[in-house]
């Protein structure tokens, strides 16, 4: 397995479980309280979920690197066309999760929301591009 | 599913006229990952053409012994 596709699963992973782990977090908090939704408090949750995340990443790629040695972890141009490839099939979900918050935004509706959506966006977009790396190291790189 | 490329190649046949040569040994002539080299080999990555005539000087042959691409109907016709 490429050195790449084995950060990709690691990235994958690590992106349902933060996710997985922070809509539980909010959600016991919100079945907690007996306000409103909009009022659960998410900041330190979400802050925690971005940065754990990101230190999950960059541990695990050292650690990738460390075991597959300086060869085992060598990329090429097929490599960084596979990333560029699965970054654009992912980026709607972005696109989507900002055009929510702006929508949400307009309608003045409370941070909550507007936080979410774009949270939302970003993490099913980590999510996408991972599933899609490891399909387009698997089955294949499409052509354009 | 659709198929990654049109484009087959000879690598594999090719590796083993030029002396038993590994899917290693050709990556690193030509300066790419060992599994670029096993996933064009299987059709399921079309290289650029920089790195085919790297494949094809490695083999010592020609791009066209290397990588073959179906006639399209009207061509098939003309022959």
């Amino acid at each position: 397995m490429a050195f790449e596709e084995k950060s990709a699963w690691v990235g994958l992973i690590a992106g349902i479980l933060t996710l997985g782990i922070y809509i539980t977090v909010v959600l016991s908090r919100a079945a907690a309280s007996s306000g409103p939704m909009h009022e659960t408090p998410y900041v330190d949750a979400m802050l925690w979920s971005i940065g754990i995340g990101i230190v999950v990443m960059i541990i695990a790629t050292i650690a990738l690197r460390a075991v597959s040695g300086k060869e085992g972890s060598a990329t090429d141009l097929r490599d960084r066309q596979i990333t560029a490839r699965a970054e654009h099939t992912s980026r709607a979900f972005v696109v989507i999760g900002a055009l929510g918050a702006l929508v949400l935004a307009m309608l003045e509706l409370p941070h909550f929301y507007i936080a979410h959506a774009v949270f939302v966006g970003f993490a099913l977009s980590a999510v996408l591009e991972g599933i899609a790396r490891i399909a387009f190291y698997r089955a294949g790189v499409p052509s354009w | 599913m659709v198929k990654p490329t049109q484009v087959t190649n000879s690598i594999r046949a090719l590796r083993f006229a030029a002396g038993e040569m590994t899917q290693a040994e050709l990556a690193e002539r030509v300066g790419v990952t060992r599994q670029t080299i096993i996933a064009i080999e299987q059709g399921k990555y079309s290289p650029s053409l920089e790195i085919a005539f790297l494949i094809a000087r490695a083999l010592g042959t020609t791009l066209d012994a290397v990588f073959h691409y179906p006639l399209a109907d009207d061509e098939e016709n003309t022959q």
